[in-house]
C-alpha cells in the first residue's frame, strides 16, 4: 500500500491486514501510556480543506499514538485567500520535510490528484462525494469488533446516499469483505446509475431493516445539496428517519456522524444500547494507526 | 565444518547450506531444567514473558518445568516487540505485529524476559520499551537458551544462559523443541562454480 486513495484501490488481503493490525493497536490503546513509537521519527501532515472534528482528530491521535510527529493545516486563515493553489500549498509544506498527507477536500479525486503530483504517500480522508475510505474501514472494523465476524452479514445504508462518500466506500468494501449491502433512501437522494449495481435499494424504512443485522444511517448533507432533494426536512424526518421501533429485530446502530438528531435520526438514541456511534469514534483511532502503520512503515 | 544440508545452483554460484549440530535431546532440556531451577531460586513472585515469536516456545518449556518443581501455578506471557524495534523505518516489507498475551499485571513483579537466542541485544531492548508501556516490574531479568558470545551491540548481559556460542556473524543460530530438540548453527556459503 503506497497510499490510500479509496477502498477500489485495496484487495481483500490489504483490508484483512488493516484489521489485523487494528486489533494490535486496540490493544496498545487499552495500555496504561497507550502508545507504541512505531513511526518515531516521521511527520505527517493534515491537510483539511473541509471541516471535521472526528475524522482529523482521530488521524491526529492515531499519528501521535505511534510517536509521529504531526502538523495541521487548515484552510481558514491560510494563504489559499492570497490565491496560493493547492499543489503550492501541499508542496510548500513537503518542503519542511513532511513524510506523508491525509487530505480532506470537497473536490472529487484530491487525494488522487495530490498522489499523483507529490513523492509522498497520500491518505484521503474524504473528497467530496467520491470516497471516505478510512470511515468504511471503521465502520466493518466496528462490525467485525461486534459480531466477530463480517461474512454473511446484512448492512443496511439509510440516508442521503446521494452525496456520501461514506456510501460509496462502503459499495467497494462490501464485496471485498462479504458483508451484504443495501441501500435506503428517497428517490431523489439515490444516483439513478446505482439502480444498476446489483445492491437491493429501498424506499421505506421499515422494509429496509427487516432482516439486517446493522444499520448505517447517514447524515442529510444539506451543504453539498444544490437543489432540494426533499420537500422539507420534516418530511424527510416523517418518512425516514430511524426510530427505536425500527431496531426491534435486534440491529445494531451506526452513524458516521456528524448527526442530526431529529432528522435522520430518532432523538431517543442518544443513550441507546443498540447505539455503536461511541465504538465507531474508538475503533476509528485503531483503524488509522493501522492505516498509518501499513503506508510509512512497508 | 558441519554437513551440507542443500545447495543450489545460482548462475555462476553455488549456495550452499552448511550446518553444524550443536546440542541436542536430554542436553537441551537438562539446560531448560537448570534456567527453571535458577530462575525458581532468585526470588519469588516472578513471572515469565517470552518474545514473540521464538521465545515463546522456549518460555513455555522453562515454565512447564518450574510449574513441575514448584507445585503451583506460574504467570507465563508473551510480548511482541514488532512495534518498539529501532529498524523499523529500514525495513522492506510490512511486519504485522501478533497480540501480545499478559493476563496478569507485572506492577511489583520481577518479571523474566525470555528468548531462544542473544544476539545483537537489540530485540531485548525493544522488550524492555515494550514492557515499560504495560506497567513498572520491580525487576527484570533476562534468559536466554542460547547466547552468541561477543555479539552484543548494546550494554546487556543475560541473568540466566543455556548454552554459550562463539560464531561468526554470517552464521545463524536456529533454536527447534520440537518434535526433538535440537541447537544448531546454519551458514551460507556461496562458492563461485566457474567451469563447473
Amino acid at each position: 500500500m503506497r497510499h490510500l486513495l479509496g477502498i477500489r484501490d485495496l484487495t481483500t488481503e490489504d483490508i484483512l491486514r488493516l484489521y489485523e493490525l487494528a486489533d494490535r493497536f486496540y490493544e496498545v490503546l487499552q495500555q496504561p501510556t497507550r502508545k507504541a513509537p512505531a513511526l518515531a521519527g516521521t511527520t505527517v501532515a493534515l491537510l483539511f480543506f473541509e471541516s471535521s472534528t472526528r475524522t482529523k482528530l482521530s488521524f491526529e491521535l492515531a499519528a501521535k499514538r505511534l510517536g509521529a510527529d504531526v502538523i495541521n493545516f487548515s484552510a481558514a486563515g491560510s494563504s489559499l485567500s492570497k490565491g496560493e493553489t493547492l499543489l503550492d500549498t501541499a508542496l510548500n509544506i513537503l518542503a519542511m520535510g513532511v513524510d506523508a498527507f491525509i487530505v480532506r477536500h470537497h473536490g472529487v479525486g484530491t487525494a488522487h490528484f495530490l498522489a499523483a503530483n507529490l513523492p509522498v504517500p497520500v491518505i484521503n480522508a474524504g473528497d467530496g462525494t467520491h470516497e471516505h475510505p478510512t470511515q468504511a474501514l471503521l465502520d466493518t472494523y466496528t462490525l467485525r469488533r461486534h459480531f466477530g465476524r463480517l461474512e454473511g452479514l446484512t448492512l443496511a445504508i439509510i440516508g442521503d446516499i446521494f452525496h456520501s462518500r461514506v456510501a460509496l466506500s462502503h459499495l467497494h468494501i462490501a464485496p471485498k469483505v462479504g458483508l451484504r449491502v443495501r441501500l435506503c433512501a428517497p428517490p431523489t437522494l439515490i444516483p439513478p446509475l446505482w439502480y444498476n449495481l446489483g445492491f437491493p435499494i429501498y424506499h421505506r424504512v421499515s422494509d429496509a431493516v427487516k432482516g439486517a443485522d446493522a444499520l448505517l444511517v447517514l447524515r442529510m448533507q444539506k451543504e453539498r445539496q444544490s437543489y432540494p432533494p426533499i420537500a422539507s426536512w420534516e418530511e424527510y424526518a416523517r418518512f425516514y428517519q430511524v426510530r427505536p421501533e425500527h431496531l426491534s429485530g435486534g440491529q445494531v446502530l451506526m452513524h458516521p456522524g456528524p448527526i442530526n438528531w431529529g432528522v435522520e435520526l430518532h432523538p431517543d438514541f442518544v443513550h441507546s444500547k443498540a447505539s455503536r456511534i461511541l465504538d465507531q469514534v474508538t475503533y476509528g483511532v485503531a483503524i488509522r494507526m493501522a492505516v498509518l502503520y501499513a503506508i510509512l512503515r512497508q | 565444518m558441519g554437513e551440507v544440508v542443500g545447495s543450489r545452483y545460482l548462475g555462476i554460484y553455488y549456495l550452499r547450506w552448511v550446518q553444524r549440530i550443536v546440542a541436542e535431546g536430554e542436553r537441551i532440556r537438562l539446560s531448560l531444567r537448570r534456567m527453571a531451577q535458577q530462575i525458581i531460586e532468585r526470588r519469588t513472585p516472578f513471572a515469565l514473558i517470552g518474545i514473540e515469536p521464538r521465545g515463546i516456545i522456549v518460555a513455555q518449556a522453562i515454565h512447564k518445568y518450574i510449574e513441575m518443581a514448584v507445585a503451583d501455578k506460574v504467570h507465563l506471557g508473551s510480548l511482541d516487540i514488532t512495534l518498539w524495534r529501532d529498524d523499523l523505518h529500514q525495513s522492506t516489507k510490512l511486519r504485522v505485529p501478533r497480540p501480545a498475551h499478559l493476563p496478569f499485571p507485572i506492577e511489583g513483579k520481577s518479571i523474566w524476559i525470555i528468548d531462544d537466542v542473544l544476539y545483537t541485544g537489540r530485540t531485548v531492548r525493544a522488550a524492555l520499551d515494550a514492557l515499560r508501556e504495560v506497567g513498572r516490574p520491580s525487576e527484570v531479568r533476562l534468559a536466554v537458551l542460547v547466547e552468541r558470545r561477543g555479539m552484543r551491540e548494546l550494554p546487556l548481559a543475560p541473568d540466566c544462559v543455556g548454552f554459550i556460542l562463539d560464531t561468526h556473524p554470517s552464521e545463524k543460530v536456529i533454536v527447534r523443541l520440537e518434535p526433538v530438540p535440537v541447537i544448531k548453527i546454519e551458514l551460507r556459503q556461496h562458492e563461485a562454480s566457474l567451469g563447473d
